[in-house]
């Protein structure tokens, strides 16, 4: 079961709501790369535009990632009810998908660079890499956390009461999950079918 | 009492237990502490800041003098700006938050104490790490709003703006995170929010608007130091980068950072006010919500800053319109300002006078902000002097004397004495008028066309302008002899000054109820509130005539009635947020120099010491579990 810290004014865990308080701040972080890249979609300094992307290949690291948000909630959940073997695995499961998801975007980027769209080629160029490389940051970030929570669970200092430490590890990995969605949508698809 | 568990005697833990000693003070996470470290660093870079303004005003005494090498000036008015805004008041705010908010919600520490200490650090090493840039190759010259595409440009030397700035905004935004939480969900049982000091309501309001402002200067700032140091190209014209994106995310930053840093010092005056009118503050529930209300329509007016460049006749008018809105909240906490002394039992003590002096000249500040608003005015005055005099109106005048009052006001609380009186009154008569000398003439100097950030005063603009220019020279000689005379009488008060007891003032907040200095874990007995001005209706009950009458004393001091404060159980120092976050030194060097061995040290320091921070409970033997989890005793 969860515990409930019932001397708080709001009968919240603290650091729940410092995590949620924390990704309200996010929101604005990825929305000001997102308004930039928005501003320079078509600055493409005669170099490679939004043609470039690989809409299929994205698709499928897209649904990896979201996939482990699956896992991730698997995981939480096992916390809650007290099986820490189960609760490991899925974690393992979750920051496994977000390597996949890395790899592909490594992968992407390499590929990117070699047909002529790096860092240093054009607004648009830097913006995208920015958005893309920012997000992948805290998917790393992300799996770094996932990786401690297992460690440490393993070592016996994380215990079956203490569910809100996967809880709030949980949030961070849903919201770098949900960015990644907008982000989808607005830097491969729409742009695909503006045409 | 800690007891040690199975778990936790295993593990190698570097972890001081002395309270006493210069380790004691690097591993502290006592908030109190943390607001004390924070108020000696920033009286250290106020000095610095004062040096660059003395030479700025050196150089500007006379017309074509060449005291300074243009050079120089440029990174003069630069640091000068970031120094104050930055390292100065933006932490004054923050130590005044940290040693006050707990006292003031009846919590025995804020919600992440090791966070609070990691916050500190990082403002410390930023500071010192933009200073460093005058050692290795000069200090950023860009002005400190570090417009691009010249601070992209390698002569800006603006690396260290982009990087130190960063390294700020992550120390803000994690106190940010840090106070919001623990005002939703430390306050003491019955403190609802309607209750709380009018200081909470406004560290709340500006910690949101931190929370919310911070990213995107951070976005800005990451954009501004590849560009300079990556070659990538957000805002460089000659591949179709747009320069005005720029001002767009630093203002959207930059107009909320201005009441950021000005609702703390409202917040001050908030509290001094009706102690020293005895009288409660008039108009609680406005001045909360007029507080918000700046901060929410702070996020709509940044363009206002922009309105010489090319965004065209419809964002100009709608946010002129916009900003003049911002000056009915603003208006109408001056007013209830004026209507809580109307009526009352005033005393002029120093706190007093320099509330009434932030009232004042903050008021004239505003007059010359809604002159900005004005479209076809701002286009005269833009650039010119005549801004210089309007925002240091609202930041000296307002902040600066916000903020000083707040000195005053807690010193006893703080140190167990007070401050002298009769030097604080020569201290506030004299600073009053150096400031006025100092900045008053620039509203004419800048009328008549003196241009800002320019390191020569031209002979052009004739002798009227020297002369005004002369006087706020003149100015600064007053503001450092009474800058010298504050410092005279804290450093002596704090050796010598008289007992002042617990009470001082006959205050209106809980944070008077403590033992003095408070305690380290706060209250003994954490206090239930059952109305606003919690204390003063602890001390009085009101006869029929409205008239307070003392009541014997009993709930109104903190007394530990059953001999249990012995078992209070507090969070232990820490000497990981000081390792953690002297990572970020290798790293932000890497950064500035493109040196990928120094980034990944840093990153491999910072990584190692976030883990080690989490792998170490909050107190010892503590199970891993936070041992504050909400306001109650123990």
């Amino acid at each position: 079961m969860t515990a409930i810290a019932p001397s708080t004014s709001m009968g919240l865990d603290n650091r729940k709501l410092g995590m949620w308080t924390f990704l309200a701040s996010e929101f604005l972080f990825f929305g000001a790369f997102m308004s930039a890249y928005l501003l320079y979609i078509d600055e493409t300094n005669r170099g490679p535009g939004i043609e470039i992307f690989d809409i299929p290949f994205t698709s499928v690291s897209s649904f990896v990632l979201l996939m482990s948000s699956l896992t991730m909630v698997l995981a939480h959940n096992s916390h809650v009810r007290g099986d820490m073997r189960r609760m490991r695995l899925w974690i393992l499961a979750t920051a496994g998908q977000g390597m996949v998801f890395l790899g592909g975007q490594v992968y992407e980027f390499t590929v990117f660079s070699r047909e002529g769209l790096d860092l240093t080629q054009s607004p648009f160029a830097s913006s995208f890499f920015f958005l893309t490389g920012f997000h992948g940051a805290h998917v790393a970030i992300g799996v770094l956390l996932l990786l401690g929570l297992y460690s440490l669970s393993r070592t016996g200092k994380i215990k079956p009461g203490q569910d809100v430490k996967t809880e709030i590890i949980g949030l961070y990995w849903h919201f770098v999950d949900i960015i990644w969605v907008i982000i989808f949508t607005v830097v491969y698809l729409i742009p695909e079918l503006r045409g | 009492m800690a007891t040690t568990t199975a778990a936790g005697t295993d593990t190698a833990r570097i972890r001081p237990s002395k309270s006493t000693g210069f380790l004691s003070w690097v591993a502290t996470t006592d908030h109190k502490r943390i607001g004390i470290l924070y108020f000696w660093t920033v009286l250290v870079f106020f000095f610095i800041g004062g040096v660059e303004s003395s030479l700025i005003r050196a150089q500007l005494a006379q017309a074509e003098l060449s005291v300074l090498t243009a050079e120089i000036y440029n990174q003069m008015f630069t640091m000068h700006g970031i120094t104050m805004v930055f390292l100065v008041v933006m932490p004054f705010a923050a130590a005044f938050f940290n040693y006050l908010l707990p006292l003031m919600i009846g919590a025995r520490d804020v919600a992440f104490p090791r966070l609070n200490a990691f916050s500190y650090w990082f403002y410390l090493f930023g500071g010192i790490f933009l200073y460093s840039s005058f050692f290795l190759g000069g200090a950023p010259n860009g002005s400190w709003v570090g417009y691009a595409p010249l601070s992209t440009n390698a002569v800006s030397n603006m690396a260290f703006y982009a990087v130190g700035l960063q390294i700020l905004g992550v120390s803000s935004l994690a106190s940010a995170v840090n106070f919001i939480v623990t005002i939703v969900n430390m306050r003491a049982p019955g403190m609802t929010f309607m209750r709380m000091p009018m200081f909470v309501w406004m560290t709340l309001t500006t910690s949101f608007l931190l929370l919310f402002a911070v990213p995107i200067i951070a976005v800005a700032l990451f954009m501004l130091q590849f560009d300079a140091v990556f070659s990538a190209q957000f805002f460089q014209p000659a591949t179709g980068g747009d320069p005005v994106l720029y001002q767009h995310l630093f203002w959207l930053f930059g107009h909320p950072e201005v009441y950021i840093m000005i609702l703390p010092a409202m917040g001050i005056v908030s509290e001094v006010m009706p102690t020293f009118s005895r009288k409660p503050l008039f108009g609680y529930a406005a001045m909360a919500f007029a507080g918000a209300a700046i901060g929410f329509i702070g996020f709509g007016v940044w363009a206002h800053h922009m309105f010489t460049s090319a965004i065209g006749p419809v964002p100009r008018a709608a946010f002129s319109v916009a900003t003049m809105f911002i000056a009915v909240p603003t208006g109408i906490k001056i007013f209830n300002w004026v209507f809580t002394m109307w009526g009352g039992r005033i005393r002029f003590t120093t706190a007093m006078l320099f509330s009434v002096g932030f009232v004042s000249m903050f008021t004239i500040g505003g007059l010359s902000g809604v002159m900005h608003a004005i479209v076809p005015h701002n286009a005269q005055q833009h650039d010119t002097y005549f801004v210089v005099a309007h925002f240091h109106y609202v930041l000296f005048g307002g902040a600066l004397f916000g903020l000083i009052s707040g000195v005053y006001y807690w010193f006893p609380k703080v140190t167990g004495r007070l401050m002298n009186e009769k030097l604080g009154k020569v201290h506030f008569w004299t600073w009053l008028f150096g400031f006025n000398l100092t900045f008053g003439p620039m509203h004419m100097s800048g009328l008549l066309g003196q241009p800002r950030r320019t390191a020569v005063l031209p002979d052009e603009l004739g002798p009227t302008v020297e002369l005004y220019n002369l006087l706020s020279s003149l100015g600064v000689i007053v503001l450092i002899v009474s800058a010298s005379i504050f410092l005279f009488n804290l450093i002596r008060s704090i050796r010598r000054g008289e007992a002042s007891g617990d009470d001082p003032w006959d205050a209106r907040t809980i944070e008077w109820m403590t033992a003095t200095p408070p305690k380290h874990h706060n209250f003994d007995v954490i206090p239930v509130v059952t109305s606003r001005d919690e204390f003063w209706h602890r001390k009085y009950a009101e006869s029929e005539q409205g008239i307070p009458v003392a009541v014997p004393v009993g709930a109104s001091v903190d007394h530990d009635a059953d001999g249990d404060a012995g078992h209070i159980h507090m969070p232990d120092p820490s000497l990981w947020p000081a390792i953690h976050t002297l990572g970020v030194l290798p790293l932000g060097y890497g950064l500035v120099y493109a040196n990928w061995l120094l980034i990944g040290i840093g990153a491999v320091w910072m990584v190692t010491g976030m883990f080690g921070w989490i792998i170490e409970p909050l107190a010892e033997g503590d199970d891993d579990e936070p041992a504050l989890a909400g306001s109650a005793a123990h």
